[in-house]
């Protein structure tokens, strides 16, 4: 759905996507990947189970909380990318470690 | 509109809605006049506990009277349930004070031998558990915990939903609830009452006073009083939601049916809700951290202080008026644990017209009336 403007560069980053591959670019948010990765959404809410994408894309709705390198509740947009970061979709609550 | 009221309820926070709802379960038609939106309202922003241990100290008939509430308080949640469809999640899997050091244990077992050793204070099971029992039971804890109580009796809701229910409850029950009703003045004659709201006037041949800390201006209008604290703050902490850790809630740390981790329980002279102290949040944290150390990197995303509902002793205060006959009042911290005694025991009592001065005479405010030796 959405696709990167023509003259946007940078050198790839290579990330995990729900343990898929992807090559984000530099400067990316873990949001702005995500989309350009093609996912429709990146969690499922804790109460209901609906499905949520990133929204407002600046830190506000909360909305693209996804699960980076092992820890829940990440905000994707204000998440940058990194080389061999793990990202994962988000089902319902983070993690408690008790 | 029903103008026919036989009782007005004034306030509709959990202790109206209690009150109101097991009112017209007796048959009596009911109307709760109430504040707006915006008005403060303890039962907005409280811990939601449903509390046994460590209550009593100073009056032990307080301590029999919780535990009834905690007892009829199954049947609340399931009457609840099948009158609204909401779950108000109760769970009553018993309890926990944790102590972060050995003074803290030797305190607890202090205040609970000086509870249970008042001269007619009803029995209930709490044990003190050492550190490597608590841990059993709430794994994660931290090397600070030293151990702690456990009472099987305690319990928590979801409180917010609770005080829905009631209100959806009494809706169904034909209760005729008017917010933006501030009443102002309240005038008894020939065995009539006649409240002056911020909508006109309401007529009732009984009435509830059970406004908050706004008794305390309330009461003298119809014989009666209520010496209230007005400056004890409570402030609470949420974070974001997590997966289930906790089985049992600790009375100062819980996690909520949909995961978020409360943490409460402070006690603050001030009179100002609208502030928050944050050397209090700090304390709060500090000892949650030391509780539950993985807590240390979860996100907070909320606190609020709130002003608590304080009689000067702390203790219910619950009275039928001399003067004007028909007139009652009920103000309590608390309010969600006496949630279902106040439902199922007083309100039928007011129904009928007499408090049963056997189950409440000791919570009369005619206690703050002795005369003060010369
Ligand atoms: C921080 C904190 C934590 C707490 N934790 C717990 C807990 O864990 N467990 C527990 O059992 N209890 C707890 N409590 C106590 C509990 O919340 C209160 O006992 C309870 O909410 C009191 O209810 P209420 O209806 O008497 O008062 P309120 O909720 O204050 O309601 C009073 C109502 O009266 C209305 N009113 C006021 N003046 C007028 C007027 N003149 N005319 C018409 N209406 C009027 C107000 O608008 C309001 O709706 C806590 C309280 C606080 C503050
Ligand atoms: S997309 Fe709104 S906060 Fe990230």
């Amino acid at each position: 759905m959405f696709k990167r403007l023509p003259d946007t560069q940078g050198a790839a980053v290579a990330v995990t996507i729900d343990g898929e591959p992807f090559n984000a670019r530099e400067g990316d948010s873990v949001a702005a990947a995500l989309l350009a990765a093609g996912r429709s959404y990146c969690r499922e809410t804790p109460v209901t189970g609906a499905k949520r994408a990133p929204y407002c894309m600046m830190g506000v709705c909360f909305d693209c909380l996804v699960t980076v390198d092992g820890i829940g509740n990440r905000q994707g947009c204000l998440t940058r990318v990194e080389d061999g970061m793990r990202i994962e979709t988000q089902h319902g609550k983070r993690e408690a470690r008790a | 509109m029903p103008q026919d009221h036989d009782i007005a309820v004034v306030g509709g926070g959990l202790l109206g809605s209690a009150i109101a709802f097991g009112l017209a379960r007796e048959g009596q038609r009911v109307v709760v006049l109430d504040e707006g939106d915006v008005a403060k309202r303890a039962s907005r922003g409280n811990f939601a506990l449903v509390w046994v241990q460590s209550k009593g100290l100073g009056m032990p008939a307080y301590t029999g009277w919780t535990i009834n509430s905690t007892q009829a308080w199954p049947q609340l949640e399931a009457e609840l349930k099948e009158r609204t469809g909401l779950d108000v999640c109760l769970e009553q899997t018993g309890g926990f004070s944790i102590c972060l050091s050995e003074r803290e244990m030797e305190q607890r077992r202090d205040v609970l031998r000086r509870i249970h050793a008042q001269e007619g204070v009803a029995k209930y099971d709490v044990a003190l558990l050492d550190r490597r029992e608590v841990e059993k039971m709430l794994p994660g804890i931290g090397p600070d915990v030293v151990g702690g109580s456990y009472c099987p009796l305690d319990g928590h809701v979801n409180a917010l939903r609770l005080f829905r229910a009631f209100h959806v409850a009494n809706q169904r029950l034909g209760i005729d609830y008017k917010p933006d009703h501030r009443v102002g003045a309240i005038d008894f004659e020939r065995g009539r009452f006649r409240l002056q709201t911020s909508q006109g006037e309401i007529e009732a041949g009984k009435i509830v006073l059970a406004a908050g800390n706004a008794n305390a201006q309330l009461a003298p209008m119809v014989g009666l009083s209520a010496p209230m604290q007005f400056n004890c703050r409570g402030q609470i902490v949420v974070t974001e939601r997590l997966q289930r850790f906790m089985r049992y809630p600790i009375g100062t740390l819980r996690q909520t049916d949909e995961g978020t981790v409360m943490i409460g329980d402070s006690y603050e002279d001030s009179t100002d809700d609208r502030g928050i102290n944050t050397a209090i949040n700090s304390v709060m944290l500090d000892r949650a951290q030391r509780t539950f150390p993985f807590l240390a990197n979860v996100n907070v995303v909320r606190s609020w202080s709130c002003l608590r509902v304080m009689t000067q002793d702390g203790f219910p205060i619950y009275d039928q008026s001399e003067s004007c006959p028909g007139a009652f009042i009920a103000c309590c911290h608390s309010g969600v644990t006496l949630a279902a005694v106040h439902a199922y025991t007083l309100a039928p009592m007011i129904a009928r017209g007499a408090l049963d001065l056997q189950q409440t005479g000791v919570f009369s405010a005619q206690r703050f009336h002795v005369q003060k030796a010369a």
